[in-house]
Parts: C-alpha cells; sequence; structure tokens
C-alpha cells in the first residue's frame, strides 16, 4: 500500500459522489452524493497525515471536515423539509427558481 | 504495514467504491441508505487502519446515525414504500458521467505523476489524546469556530423546519392577542 494507491481510491469515491451530485434529482441523493465527495475528502487527509506528515494538525482538519459534514447534513435535511412543505415535492428540478 | 493491513485496506477501498458507486444503481432509496452507510465504514475502518482510531470510530457512528435519519426521511418524503417501488431519478446522466469519468482520469494520471517526498517524523502514539491536547491547546481557535457555526446550525434547522414558530402566532413584535391559530385551543373552544 502507497500513498498513490490510496490517493487513486480517493479519486474515484469523489468522482463517483461527484456523478450522483450531478446526476440526481431527489435532493436526498444529491445529499448522497456530497457526502460520498466529503468521505473521500476524508480517506485523501487521512492518507496525507500517514504517508507524508503524521502531525496532528491533520487530524485536527479531519475534525473540520467531519464538522462540514455535519453542517451539511443538518441544513440538507431542513432544506428538503422546507421544500417538501411548500411544493410538495423533493426533487430538485421542481425548484429550479432558487438557482443564483 | 504489514501484509494484513495492506490486504485490508484493499478490501476495504473495494467495498467504499462499490457500494459508493451502488447508491446510484439501486433501485430504492433504502438500498441506497445501506450501501451508503457500508461505504463510509468501509472508510471509517481504514482511518483506524491509519490509526486516527478516535476519528474513525466518530465517522461511523455518525454515519450509521445519518443513515437511520435519511430512512425516516425516505418514508416521510417519498410516500410509497421505498424498499418495493424501484425508482430511477436522474436527469443530465451521461454529462454527469462524462464529467466524472473525465475527473477521475485527471485525478488519477496527476496523482501518479506526482514526485511524492517521503514521509518526515513518525507516527504518532497516542493520537486521540495529542488531538484532544491540541484542540484544548493550541488549535483551540478550531474548536471556537467549530462550535457557533455548529450551534448556528441548529438554530438555522429548526428555523426552517418548523412549520408554524412564535412569530407566526403572534405576529413580528410578539403582542398579537389571541394567537392565530388554525384551530382556537383552551376551554369553551
Amino acid at each position: 500500500m502507497s500513498l498513490p494507491a490510496v490517493l487513486i481510491v480517493v479519486a474515484a469515491l469523489f468522482c463517483v459522489g461527484l456523478y450522483g451530485a450531478l446526476s440526481q434529482q431527489v435532493v436526498v441523493m444529491v445529499m448522497m452524493g456530497l457526502e460520498l465527495m466529503l468521505n473521500a475528502v476524508i480517506l485523501a487527509v487521512a492518507a496525507v497525515l500517514w504517508f507524508l506528515a503524521p502531525q496532528i494538525d491533520g487530524a485536527v482538519l479531519l475534525l473540520v471536515v467531519l464538522a462540514a459534514m455535519t453542517v451539511e447534513m443538518a441544513m440538507g435535511f431542513a432544506v428538503a423539509t422546507v421544500l417538501h412543505r411548500s411544493r410538495q415535492s423533493d426533487m430538485t428540478d421542481m425548484a429550479a427558481d432558487l438557482a443564483g | 504495514m504489514g501484509v494484513l493491513s495492506t490486504v485490508a485496506f484493499w478490501v476495504l477501498a473495494g467495498v467504499a467504491v462499490v457500494f459508493g458507486a451502488l447508491v446510484f444503481r439501486v433501485d430504492s432509496m433504502a438500498r441506497a441508505t445501506y450501501c451508503l452507510a457500508a461505504s463510509f465504514v468501509a472508510v471509517a475502518v481504514v482511518l483506524v487502519l491509519f490509526r486516527q482510531d478516535y476519528l474513525g470510530v466518530v465517522t461511523a457512528l455518525m454515519m450509521i446515525m445519518e443513515m437511520a435519519i435519511m430512512a425516516v426521511y425516505m418514508v416521510m418524503f417519498m410516500g410509497m414504500n421505498p424498499a418495493l417501488m424501484p425508482m430511477s431519478m436522474v436527469h443530465g446522466r451521461r454529462t454527469a458521467l462524462g464529467l466524472s469519468v473525465g475527473l477521475f482520469v485527471v485525478l488519477t494520471v496527476g496523482v501518479l505523476l506526482v514526485p511524492w517526498p517521503s514521509r518526515r517524523g513518525t507516527p504518532i502514539a497516542d493520537v486521540t489524546r495529542a488531538l484532544g491536547e491540541s484542540i484544548m491547546g493550541p488549535k483551540m481557535l478550531v474548536m471556537l469556530t467549530v462550535s457557533p457555526v455548529l450551534f448556528a446550525t441548529i438554530v438555522a434547522a429548526l428555523v426552517l423546519a418548523m412549520p408554524r414558530g412564535r412569530y407566526d402566532r403572534l405576529g413580528d413584535d410578539l403582542r398579537r392577542r389571541p394567537p392565530t391559530d388554525p384551530q382556537r385551543g383552551g376551554v369553551g373552544r
């Protein structure tokens, strides 16, 4: 096992998540894609921490990524709730007017 | 790392990627949720292999709880039995696939071409203790930033998710009497 090998796995995870975030219509499924991408970031930071610079700064960064994931999850669920209440739908296409 | 750790890593990496891909291939959101949970748990175990015990356990616990919440959301919002009713709700599939495959190729080529340096220093013996001492000491600014952000998230999520709050009932100055309720409460209604 080497750093490039782990990072290729990271790239695969990230790109699978990107595909999901771009292609899915249901808000919760889009969130799943975003979370897979954050999952890849977690693995990347842990790998760099282990293979390159085993210092505590990287672990602190991992903690921040986990916090970002928590915020994304909570706000995503809240937005899905509002969307469903106001438009009786959980599809991103039904909320296209919110873009930009 | 020994041979056993290497084998474990490749098995877990395979599980993480395959189940991650299955999230967008399976027929129901229930199965998609289980697949995402499996992918996250695999990555969490890899974190433990990299001696990030605390963060690995936190990741696994957090993701299992989140997947449970997601399952509840599916039942609430999808209006169907998600385990029995196949679904495929995608848009721009070819574009998304092209972008993802293209990015994967670019990232892989980059990873293989970069001359990675060798490791500086030795792994910390007790990462959990060092992390705790760090965020309560020299890295306290991280905690001071993350804490209000998480608190603001709680407030914002509650405000968004609540159907009616006190300002809906009592007006912007909270002085409206009687409050505007769909149905009057109390004695004699």
